[in-house]
């Protein structure tokens, strides 16, 4: 607990909030209620601040510990390539090959199409989604307190999941989007996507009548198309949100007595062990649909059935 | 929990990732997993094949060594009965040789018989020729009597 003069909402809230760097518009009064003579980039010292940042604000410690994870999972995997051998692997070399088999065969198994980048598309996806969720199972006060002390700053924002933040999930769905309409177009030429958009599914194979059919048809695989990133992007913030708030709470916990500490402790244990479960799920689920989504945009079934 | 900047710098970061692991990661990895499961494949295959001529080669070793003990015993018995051939042979031969040498040495014998017969005869021819001249003092005409010499000689 940081301290005992925070709410239990405070200390929520304090959980909840991003390390934001922003611009403060002229004329601001900011949290410390010093008023701001013209527009400043600066660290946001509440949620109020950081809200009026609007969209032009960056999330410090979401795009940081990202960054860093990512940067963790390519370093280890690109030595591990760099000292592969055909010889017998050793340790971290087979702990690899074991990871990259996996991803290989599910890719197989559900991407039957020609694309060298899907499948280290879908290893990125579950090694580096798998790290963030993991920043879960630290404890939830440690990494935050340890910003605060080495910043100075008691109050400083610092949210550790990078998963938790709906930024970073969307981000990455709003990538695997990228890549669906750039492969559709490549595969089906930008007039064949179009088609695919607006033929479909309703199709009579009269011209005068499709036309009227256009709209409905656009509506519902805009809808559909829409719904693929925004699904994609919100499934896993809203798990790894709500385990990370449940972390929270337990933590909360812990500061009400004897009892409560050695309740807590035990809810801790079990909310991590199944939470380990919960973690790696959400990495697999999370890079699966992209390869499915990947698999679609290849696809071309849909539109020779329609042309018979 | 606002949208913020943050949604395009994490599309980014994750796009840049995604394109080092396609460059970078993936290729090496799987070309060396290949490459193990090709080897690990020829492995299990060049040993099936060894157990396969190991088989063939044991057959073949039993097989010539059946076939080098039957030649084995032939020779020894083929040696056996041309040795005791050879023994026979110089037997026969030895005892031909034998009997040559004994009928030689009677045929020798004989010639050397009849040969001193023969002297003995001339000698004695000779003296009872010189024994009747000395009887009859005179010269017997070698001529005239020769008949009766030869007949004389004859009888001895």
């Amino acid at each position: 607990m940081a301290g005992e003069a925070q709410t239990v909402t405070g200390y929520i809230q304090h959980h909840l909030q991003n390390l934001v760097y922003g611009k403060l518009p002229a004329g601001y009064t900011r949290e410390d209620g010093t008023l701001l003579s013209d527009g400043t980039w600066t660290i946001a010292q509440s949620s109020q601040e950081a809200a009026d940042m609007g969209f032009w604000a960056l999330h410090l410690d979401t795009l940081g510990w990202s960054i860093g994870l990512g940067l963790v999972f390519c370093l280890l995997f690109a030595r591990a390539a760099r000292r592969a051998s055909s010889v017998v692997p050793t340790g971290f070399q087979s702990f690899v090959e074991l990871i990259v088999d996996f991803i290989d065969r599910i890719v197989k198994d559900t991407f039957p199409y020609r694309n060298t980048m899907v499948a280290p598309m879908a290893l990125t996806i579950f090694v580096w989604v798998f790290l963030m969720n993991f920043m879960d199972l630290i404890p939830v006060d440690w990494l935050p307190l340890a910003a605060a002390q080495i910043s100075g700053n008691e109050h400083a924002f610092f949210k550790v999941v990078p998963t938790t933040d709906p930024n970073a999930t969307l981000g990455m769905a709003l990538a695997v989007f990228i890549l669906m309409i750039f492969f559709s177009i490549k595969e089906k030429g930008l007039l064949g996507w179009i088609k695919e958009l607006t033929l479909h599914p309703f199709h009579s194979g009269k011209w005068y009548v499709d036309i009227f059919l256009i709209p409905f048809n656009f509506l519902l695989e805009a809808v559909s198309l829409i719904a693929k990133p925004v699904s994609l992007g919100l499934r896993l913030f809203g798990n790894l949100y709500a385990g990370e708030m449940i972390f929270i709470l337990i933590a909360i916990v812990f500061g009400t007595g004897v009892l409560g500490f050695i309740g807590a402790s035990l809810m801790h244990m079990g909310w991590a062990i199944f939470h380990i479960l919960v973690i790696t799920l959400q990495a697999f689920v999370f890079m699966v649909l992209s390869v499915v989504y990947m698999s679609m945009a290849h696809d071309r079934e849909e539109e020779h059935k329609h042309d018979q | 929990m606002n949208i913020t900047m943050t949604l395009i710098g994490q599309s980014i970061t994750f796009l840049a990732f995604v394109w080092f692991c396609w460059k970078f990661v993936w290729p090496p990895l799987l070309t060396v997993m290949r490459e193990r499961e090709q080897k690990i494949a020829d492995g299990l295959r060049d040993a099936e094949r060894a157990h396969k001529d190991l088989q063939l080669a044991q057959r073949k070793a039993t097989d010539e060594l059946i076939a080098a003990k039957t030649k084995a015993a032939e020779i020894i018995d083929g040696a056996n009965k041309r040795a005791s051939q050879i023994v026979d042979e110089a037997k026969q031969a030895a005892h031909d040789e034998g009997d040559r040498l004994k009928i030689a040495a009677k045929a020798e014998i004989q010639q050397e018989v009849n040969r001193a017969k023969e002297q003995l005869r001339k000698r004695v021819a000779a003296l009872s020729v010189a024994g009747a001249e000395k009887i009859l003092a005179v010269n017997i005409d070698a001529k005239a009597h020769n008949d009766l010499i030869h007949k004389l000689a004859a009888e001895l």
